[in-house]
């Protein structure tokens, strides 16, 4: 189970209490778990129970033992959240890290650390970076910095990752105000019952969505050199790389030329910018690659592109106008981020769902899941050169699953289903025949001539066996979740690991292989397609004799959800790894704080030590075995 | 005789200035309209996709709604090859210096078209600080759609739209062919504290003037 | 071991396959118009073979009942009065916020009436999730499912994807049209509210008579101030009979906000 602190919803009687920010004592100090006490019981001094849920390290030259304490005793080997969060009243930021244990599962463990706020736009003191212990922190660290100017000492490379170099401000503080920012939480006064039309453009000084600082001169003003990302790289080296990834570091080796004529013989590496308009990055993903030859010998990747201010404007939000905005993060998987949203709300409501709206979520869910998946293979086999022909007959398949659950819910993509303690509409007679047909004889049929079709293919095996190699280790530090890290030996899913949903009702497996290279990934992926057809089978026999048809609203049909103070870290298994969402609420309409674990994001971190020593074409297929969104990358 | 006028599109068939008996031999027509015609019938779209629109794009190109059928499918990766921009999601501040950059390198006569509502003015995210609101503010836009997102055959009507709008142009008066106004492209906003649109800089300066 | 190249080989097999089927439903169909719509809803079903395009601009896919585009209003067929009361429930879910309403006041009281002065829905902001008419207590607003709205601007500063009220307003036989499945709902709805409505305004009519009745009878008596007398409402008029009862659900829903 997740940890929950919240206390179960009330019937309304009257408001919940106000913000509780402001007090000098925690609202809710966190139940102590064993781990939690092992920790105290050995640093004694330096930790103390956190606000709502986890420990406070007070003592922060503390902080690296204590994780490496966790990490090597508790065994919490995976870090699979870091975010901050902005008590603007107490006055502090407070950065937020959570621990897993992979592949065993169970509620994380959390650590936070509280620096003072600083005023303006000033960093904050630096607290120290997890990322020699848990690579996988350098990202997510590097976001936090961005979006909160919270300063991790010990980041390789700290700089902003979502924002630009040179951005005025950091977005996420509470203090921190658009262009058109109108107000601190909707509804908005001016819509109702004076409501007048007013663009955006019209309510602001500069016409549009922009703010400069005082004294901003633009014809003195020089822009900050896009250099900064390739500034590491033009350090020339001598053709080998230093990360030792598995690949072997074999030397550049030229025809008819013997070791020592090879050593003098100097090549010239070069760096190549692909994206963010690049057809082979999914979306606008930017990569920089430094080549020696074809090899790549470093690679960074520049995000943001699509940075669509997810978490701010979803801070705005009520509860509920959150939920199809949730749709727009990993857009092939709509149902599926909205389940790990509402999930995340209903654990801290304490709301009940029927039989028939758990069967449902898993119906849709799985369905999401084989379209993404059907996605995600058609479009690696562009990225090994078969161009458009498999990706054509999947999306075809994909049409007819989209079809259903735009029948159902409504729209194509954006289906927000979801609702807290229910989903929007059940399926007719008609809707839930054809999922039938689709899940018992169309789908099946695919699936099989899927595998005919490509598995045993001979150039997709000589491109893609033993490339993008990661040992299952590696994928743990770097905080990969997914078919990626099933596809290193590691039978870690959500689904089993912190159960949530009707999983534990049906009779499933995790597919895992051992490889952990972009073939295993692709076969992990055609396994889970033909498990989660099996869910789905399972699911439509069980939901027609154990559920009640059209019972899918847990109580009334409510729009001003208030959620008890307290926080919460819901998870689910999207076909691309873990999604999370990291919420706090005040007891108010609207979020405190609600922060996305983006597993696309996240995967991405490991990119450049699986593409590092490979050929730069292969780089590319790694990407698309990686299986990212860029609508999640960059929220 | 027959089987080649069903070939002819009905724009050029059966023109009065035409003597009957030589109706299917004989076609008249002005430059205006097969030049049209045939634009309007080979656009390449350049291959670029921003968010969840360019999902919806990519199922506009697959085998369902198959956009070879107007003659479009030939995406092209490089802008120097293409005639179309389908904006194809949020335009954020950071990728606009990008997209008009591409914008300035295709060739003329060239078209854009606004897919969904995060490209015509920035949608439900428009409140957001680094998205742009709307990408018209930056390039001429010729169609726009409505709609989060468009379903792949709002995408071809808009197509439509846009065939209707090239059949109105005349090589006379269209931008591309007349002398001394050929567009240089628009400049490029470059990413300072914010986004910078360099053809407001004067009045950047004197707003912010201490 | 499989001989190299065999991979490869049953991989076109497929491919041929799939060719070879495009025929056979062609041939299946020989003869009949591109149009004929069992072959469309083919395409589009988990039986579809071989040729699955659909062509547009020629043919059209039906939509789903559930689909939505852009929101409109309904209005009453026969006394062309629109469904919404500017309760304002929609403009406070809407995600992206982007309904205005302005609620109509009574020019003498100011005091607010159930019905909206202006309605806008800023289409280049909606994100089509259709809480608006999820939400609304009255049925009074409904999602579009009429997607062939892309259009190139005529003038400058063309404003056309703000729609105003005039543009979101729609017939209810529209409404039926594209919502076929709750049209017998709703009329029976409706029969029922004007029956009670009919119903309440012969109450109150009788009451009206009763307390007439009443106030001939008091007219002998003292005059005392808080006389129940003036309480009494103005009897609606048989025709504004609807009306009440839209008030009456107004006055619901604004409870309902409130809590």
């Amino acid at each position: 189970m997740s940890e929950v602190t919240a206390t179960p919803a009330k019937p309304a009687a009257k408001p919940a209490a106000p913000a509780a920010h402001g007090a000098a004592k925690p609202v809710a100090a966190a139940k102590m778990t064993p781990e939690m006490s092992a920790i105290a019981a050995k640093f004694g001094g330096a930790v103390e129970a956190a606000q709502y849920e986890g420990l406070l390290v007070t003592d922060h030259s503390k902080f690296i033992e204590i994780a490496t304490y966790v990490r090597d005793v508790l065994k919490y080997n995976q870090l699979t959240n870091n975010t901050a969060t902005d008590y603007i009243k107490d006055g502090v930021i407070e950065v937020v890290n959570q621990f897993t244990r992979v592949p065993q599962g169970g509620a994380p463990l959390t650590l936070k650390l509280r620096v003072p706020r600083p005023s303006g736009h000033d960093k904050t003191q630096p607290v120290p970076s997890l990322c020699p212990l848990y690579p996988g922190a350098e990202f997510q660290e590097r976001e936090t910095y961005d979006m909160y100017g919270v300063v991790f000492e010990g980041n390789p490379d700290l700089r902003r990752i979502l924002m630009w170099e040179g951005f005025n401000g950091w977005p996420l503080r509470k203090d921190w105000k658009e262009a058109y920012y109108e107000g601190d939480t909707k509804p908005f006064e001016s819509r109702w019952p004076g409501g007048d039309h007013k663009l955006a453009e019209e309510r602001v000084p500069w016409e549009d969505n922009v703010n400069y600082p005082p004294g901003f001169d633009p014809f003195a003003f020089k822009p900050h050199p896009d250099g900064d990302i390739y500034d590491s790289m033009l350090a020339p080296s001598d053709g080998t790389v230093s990360i030792d990834n598995g690949h072997g570091v074999a030397p550049t080796i030229v025809e008819g030329l013997n070791a020592s004529e090879m050593a003098e013989l100097k090549t010239d590496e070069i760096i190549v910018n692909m994206g963010p308009q690049h057809p082979s990055t999914h979306g606008v993903l930017r990569m920089v690659v430094k080549l020696d030859g074809e090899k790549v010998t470093d690679l960074k990747l520049a995000l943001g592109y699509l940075h669509r201010n997810h978490e701010k404007i979803g801070e705005r939000n009520t509860w509920l106008h959150n939920i199809p905005y949730t749709d727009r993060l990993d857009y092939i998987t709509g149902i599926y981020n909205e389940w790990g949203y509402v999930l995340g709300v209903e654990r801290m409501m304490g709301l009940k769902t029927t039989d028939r709206v758990e069967y449902l979520r898993v119906i849709t869910g799985e369905l999401t899941r084989l379209a993404s998946h059907f996605w995600a293979i058609g479009f690696l086999l562009n990225d090994l050169g078969a161009f458009f022909t498999p990706a054509l007959y999947f999306i075809t398949e994909r049409d007819l699953i989209i079809d259903l659950l735009e029948a159902v819910t409504g729209s194509r993509m954006m289906c927000n289903y979801m609702r807290f303690g229910g989903v929007s509409r059940d399926f007719t007679s008609a809707q839930w025949a054809m999922a039938r047909e689709l899940a018992f004889e169309r789908l099946p049929r695919t699936i099989d001539e899927l595998d005919h079709f490509l598995t045993e293919n001979e150039i997709l095996k000589a491109r893609s066996i033993g490339t993008g190699y990661m040992s299952a280790d590696r994928c743990i530090a770097h905080s990969l979740t997914g078919p990626c890290l099933r596809a290193a030996g590691i039978g870690y899913d959500v689904r089993r690991a912190d159960p949530y949903g009707y999983y534990d009702r049906f009779d499933f497996d995790i597919p895992v292989l051992y490889n952990g290279d972009v073939y295993d990934r692709y076969l992990v992926r055609v396994q889970e397609m033909r498990e989660s057809l099996k869910i789905i089978q399972q699911a439509l026999n069980q939901a027609e004799t154990q559920s009640k048809v059209g019972d899918i609203q847990g109580g009334k049909k409510a729009y001003n959800h208030r959620v008890p103070a307290g926080q919460c870290y819901a998870r689910v298994e999207t076909p691309k790894g873990e999604l999370g969402y990291y919420l706090v609420s005040d007891g108010n309409q609207n979020p405190y704080k609600y922060h996305i674990r983006s597993c696309s994001y996240i995967n991405l971190n490991s990119m450049k030590e699986m593409a590092v020593g490979q050929k730069v074409a292969d780089s590319v297929v790694i990407l698309g075995s990686l299986d990212i969104v860029l609508g999640e990358v960059d929220r | 005789m027959a089987t080649q006028t069903t070939n002819i599109p009905d724009e050029l068939k059966n023109d009065p200035r035409v003597p009957e008996d030589l109706n299917n031999n004989i076609f008249i027509t002005t430059l205006d309209k097969i030049y049209n015609w045939g634009r309007k019938r080979s656009m390449w779209p350049l291959l670029f996709g921003l968010a969840c629109c360019a999902i919806e794009m990519i199922c506009t190109a697959a085998s369902r709604h198959d956009l070879s059928r107007f003659g479009w499918e030939l995406m092209r990766a490089s802008p120097r090859q293409a005639d179309l921009m389908i904006v194809s999601g949020t335009v954020t501040k950071k990728m606009i210096p990008q997209i008009v950059r591409l914008y300035n390198q295709m060739p003329e006569p060239r078209y854009v078209v606004a897919m969904g509502s995060c490209a015509t003015s920035g949608g439900p995210f428009k409140e957001g600080y680094n998205v742009v609101s709307g990408i018209d503010k930056f390039i001429p836009v010729d169609v726009y759609i409505p709609g989060c997102p468009p379903r792949p055959e709002a995408l071809l009507h808009s197509f439509v739209k846009l065939q209707e709008k090239i059949e109105k142009q005349s090589i006379r008066t269209v931008r591309w062919y007349t002398t001394g106004k050929t567009d240089n492209g628009m400049l490029v906003p470059y990413l300072g504290p914010d986004l910078v649109d360099l053809r407001r800089a004067d009045e950047i300066k004197q707003k912010t003037a201490l | 071991m499989a001989i190299i190249g065999s991979g490869i080989l049953t991989g076109l097999g497929v491919t041929l396959r799939h060719f070879v089927e495009t025929y056979i439903e062609d041939f299946k169909y020989m003869g009949k118009k591109a149009g004929v719509q069992p072959r469309m809803i083919r395409r589009q079903s988990p039986k579809a073979k071989g040729i699955v395009t659909i062509e547009y601009p020629m043919e059209k896919m039906p939509v789903p009942e559930n689909f939505r585009y852009i929101p409109f209003l309904v209005k009453d067929d026969k006394t062309n009065e629109d469904r919404c009361t500017s309760c304002g429930i929609c403009a406070k879910v809407c995600p992206p916020q982007c309904i205005w309403i302005a609620r109509t006041e009574d020019p003498v009281t100011k005091r607010p009436v159930p019905a909206p002065k202006d309605f806008f829905i800023d289409s280049t902001i909606c994100m089509n999730c259709g809480y608006c008419a999820e939400f609304c207590p009255f049925d009074a607003i409904k999602m579009n499912t009429d997607y062939e709205i892309a259009y190139y601007p005529e003038t400058e500063n063309d404003m056309r994807l703000v729609y105003d009220k005039n543009r979101l307003t729609m017939n209810e036989s529209f409404h039926w049209n594209i919502h076929p499945s709750v049209k017998a709902a709703e009329l029976e709805a409706k029969a029922a509210d004007e029956a009670k409505a009919k119903a309440a305004a012969e109450a109150a009519a009788k009451k009206a008579a009763a307390d007439a009745a009443k106030k001939v009878a008091l007219a002998a008596a003292p005059v005392v101030p808080d006389a129940p007398v003036a309480s009494v409402a103005p009897t609606p008029a048989a025709g504004g009979a609807a009306m009440a009862a839209r008030a009456a659900a107004a006055a619901r829903a604004a409870a309902a906000a409130k809590k």
